[in-house]
């Protein structure tokens, strides 16, 4: 009598195997992506449009650029929609995609308490507000996740000519983690921080925390879609993977992009034309 | 998800989403403890009425094995499952079924140690009886499981607790993709990253609540059931 | 408990040669060297702690000997479905009263039919009758034991073992049992108990075989050993005065 229910279970779990199997395989792509797009809402807000247009399910694991990229490398994902331009041309270069499509932008915030204990109050000087940051040893929260923001954050840094790994101290928590965690970890500790815009619009524990400086244009942030080398990884899904690439670009994909918008403000600026970005 | 829902909202209203992340979270968490079933009480039981060298470590390991980290076993899981890795063919990564074998790998131990101590206590008790009558091996091991039965369901309930609770290896190999292997503990994860704090407390709620009305059912269930069998 | 008369059992007799039990360093049975024949009882009396449950233990072949062997009819295996043990503190399975003997009945090899039949004719037997759904360990001392010995018959064997069988029971449940080793014994069952109970001895016992500290100081008739003990300690024991 146990014996047969032993049976009875396993070919439960057997069961439980199979056909969710064949049903996750029907038009479906996996897209690696970035906690900041996630996090901004800009998925939940697209995705249905597209699959409604195209029965293609699409889903989504976020991470860190980087590792979004090494998920692409190691071929578990059909697609990668990261921003960090360098590291997607390095994606380029070895030969991990075979092109490289600009699909929007949207800018770097620096956020920070309102208290302002590193007076930047007003300006819009990326690097005098860092170099402020750093004399004045305001606390710092830096994702320190290889993420396309913890790049752009770096770059920053090394603009504003400091060497962050050399003047790094007590002030400058890495926390490797993602942008909503940054942002939490900044509000728990009256800490500056830089964050996409979408993800700080979206974001809903704000808190004591506000914009410290914006519209400088080295805070540029472009977002890049690349098809995963079908002939490095044969499994890659390369007809759905395109459409879903293609459809990003359209003009139809184009203006759903411009469309998201959180309190009357748009999260990103749709420049698919523009081959230079 | 309706992200302005406070977390009362959340929990009274019937959300469907939020009802597809507990079946979710309910179909891996049991699924992994029914694997763990299946693969750990045989094999409590062999170990618990077998003697061969080295038993004693395999019992220290075993028990230690309650303990695995479950980041560990999600990246083990990850790089096995992964298209670059020796099961990459089966496509099984970021798939419910990925994080049932992470979880069942984290369970089995469990139910497999506790399995082992309950069938071994009550094969010291029954141990004469069954020499006397000549009882086979097979009705042995099958017997003591049938008579441990409360006590293997208390251990099949830790071993849910912990997979129910559990979000490290879940996170890794199911990647928290929304709709399809987003559970009850890697929402809270996301909402908690995303800032949304009353949201990720509702969820919390609804998960602690979910534990609680399973060992209810299954205390329940063991009440009725030692009425007629003591 | 079917047929009446049996072949003749082939698991007698039984014999002892030179018998030596230890645990590691206690000697429990000492070169011990008997026979166990068919026929009435034979009873193993002594003191707490001069080895009869050992004793018993070795002959059901549940205790390998450290020194010498035990036969059963001659061979050295032990035939498996012939002998049954009643246990000094039986261990009743967490099921029904029932079910308990059906487990019984089933590791026998008892074809499943049968078990109806079985059942109902055991606990008529053992004076259980009624209380067959009851949760078997919530049955009292007394009723257990008869379970126990209800369970032992239903593997329909030639020997039975029976350590001290009625210790705990009152003299009502002590007759019944005695009435049930009787009624076995008429049916070719041959049973071989332990006791402190000397009248119990006297009453049913064919032969004794007395222990101290795991030797056998006297064997015999039972009217022998009690009219003429030979050895001081039978004779202190039978006096009431023999201590550990
Ligand atoms: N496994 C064992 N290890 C060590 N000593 C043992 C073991 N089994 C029995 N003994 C010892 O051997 C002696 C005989 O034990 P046994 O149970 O055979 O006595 P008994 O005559 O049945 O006693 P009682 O009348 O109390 O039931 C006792 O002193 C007991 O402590
Ligand atoms: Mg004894």
């Amino acid at each position: 009598m146990i014996i047969r229910r032993i049976l009875i279970a396993t070919a439960l779990c057997l069961s439980l195997f199979s056909p969710q199997r064949s049903i996750a395989q029907d038009k479906s792509i996996v897209v690696a992506s970035t906690t900041s797009t996630q996090d901004s809402g800009l998925f939940e807000y697209l995705l249905p449009i597209f699959t409604k247009k195209t029965g293609i399910t699409v889903k989504v694991i976020a991470q860190g650029t980087g590792q979004a990229l090494d998920t692409g490398r190691r071929g578990d994902a059909d697609v990668v929609f990261v921003h960090a331009k360098s590291a997607e041309e390095q994606f380029l270069s070895e030969g991990q995609s075979l092109k490289r499509y600009p699909v929007m932008y949207n800018d770097f915030v620096l956020i920070g308490p309102k208290s302002d204990p590193a007076k930047i109050g007003g300006t819009s000087d990326i690097a005098a507000a860092l170099k402020s940051i750093m004399a004045k040893g305001a606390p710092f929260i830096s994702r320190g996740d290889r993420s396309g923001t913890h790049i752009a954050e770096l770059m920053l840094w090394k603009q504003a000519g400091i060497d962050i790994e050399k003047e790094k101290n007590a002030w400058y928590k890495s926390i490797g983690q993602g942008m909503g965690a940054a942002l939490n970890t900044a509000q728990a500790s009256s800490a500056y921080v830089l964050s996409d815009r979408g993800t700080w619009l979206n974001f809903k524990n704000k808190n004591d925390l506000q914009i410290g400086v914006q519209g400088d244009k080295r805070m540029f942030n472009q977002y890049g879609v690349m098809l995963v080398n079908p002939d490095k990884h044969p499994n890659v899904k390369k007809d759905l993977g395109q459409q879903f690439i293609d459809w990003l670009v359209s003009v139809e994909g184009q203006k759903v992009i411009g469309d998201y918008k959180i309190n009357g403000e748009p999260l990103f600026y749709p420049n698919a034309n523009d081959s230079g970005a | 998800m309706n992200t302005d829902a406070s977390a009362l909202q959340l929990v009274l209203a019937v959300d469907p989403t939020l009802v597809a992340i507990v079946l979710l979270s309910l179909m891996v968490s049991l699924s992994a403890v029914l694997i763990a079933a299946v693969i750990g009480i045989p094999l409590g039981a062999l170990i618990a009425l077998t003697r061969f060298p080295g038993r004693g470590m395999a019992i220290v390991a075993l028990n230690a094995l309650m303990g695995l980290p479950p980041v560990v076993v999600g990246l083990a899981v990850f790089l096995l499952l992964s298209r670059s890795g020796p099961l990459g063919s089966l496509g099984m990564l970021f798939t419910p079924q990925a994080m049932i074998v992470a979880q069942a790998i984290l369970v089995t131990p469990i139910v497999a140690a506790l399995a082992r101590q309950t069938i071994e206590d009550l094969w010291e008790e029954y141990r004469d009886e069954f020499a006397a009558m000549n009882v086979g091996p097979v009705q042995r091991i099958g017997t003591l499981i049938w008579d441990g039965r409360f006590s293997l369901v208390t251990a099949l309930l830790a071993g849910f607790g912990r997979s129910a609770a559990e979000v490290g290896a879940i996170i890794i190999v199911g990647g928290n993709i929304d709709g399809f292997t987003r559970t009850m503990t890697t929402a809270i994860a996301l909402e908690t990253s995303k800032g949304n704090l009353p949201l990720a407390v509702g969820l919390g709620i609804v998960l602690i609540a979910i534990i609680i009305a399973i060992n209810a059912l299954a205390w329940w269930a063991r009440r009725t059931g030692e009425r007629y069998a003591g | 408990m079917t047929e009446n008369m049996r072949p003749p059992p082939s698991d007698l007799p039984i014999a002892f040669e030179n018998v030596t039990v230890t645990e590691g360093s206690v000697t429990i049975l000492d070169r011990l060297s008997l026979t166990i024949s068919p026929g009435e009882p034979t009873f193993v009396i002594g003191p707490n702690g001069s080895g009869k449950t050992t004793f018993l233990r070795a002959a059901m072949g549940l205790v390998a000997p450290t020194e010498g062997r035990v036969t059963w009819g001659g061979r050295d295996g032990v035939s498996p479905h012939k002998l049954a043990f009643v246990f000094q503190r039986p261990v009743m399975l967490r099921r029904s009263a029932e079910s308990n003997v059906r487990f019984t009945l089933s590791a026998a090899g008892v074809p499943r039919i049968e078990h109806d039949g079985r059942v109902a004719e055991l606990f008529k037997l053992v004076g259980l009758d009624g209380l067959q759904k009851r949760s078997a360990r919530r049955l009292s001392g007394g009723e257990q034991q008869r379970l126990a010995i209800a369970r032992a018959l239903a593997r329909d064997p030639s020997v039975i073992f029976l350590d001290e069988p009625t210790a705990s029971l009152d003299p009502a449940a002590t007759k019944a049992i005695e009435d049930i080793v009787r009624t076995i014994t008429a049916r070719g069952v041959k049973a071989v108990l332990s006791t402190h109970d000397l009248g119990q001895a006297r009453r049913l016992a064919n032969d004794i075989i007395f222990l101290h500290r795991g030797r056998i100081i006297e064997t015999g008739a039972t009217s022998e050993f009690f009219e003429s003990p030979r050895s001081p300690e039978a004779r202190s024991f039978i006096e009431g005065d023999l201590l550990v």
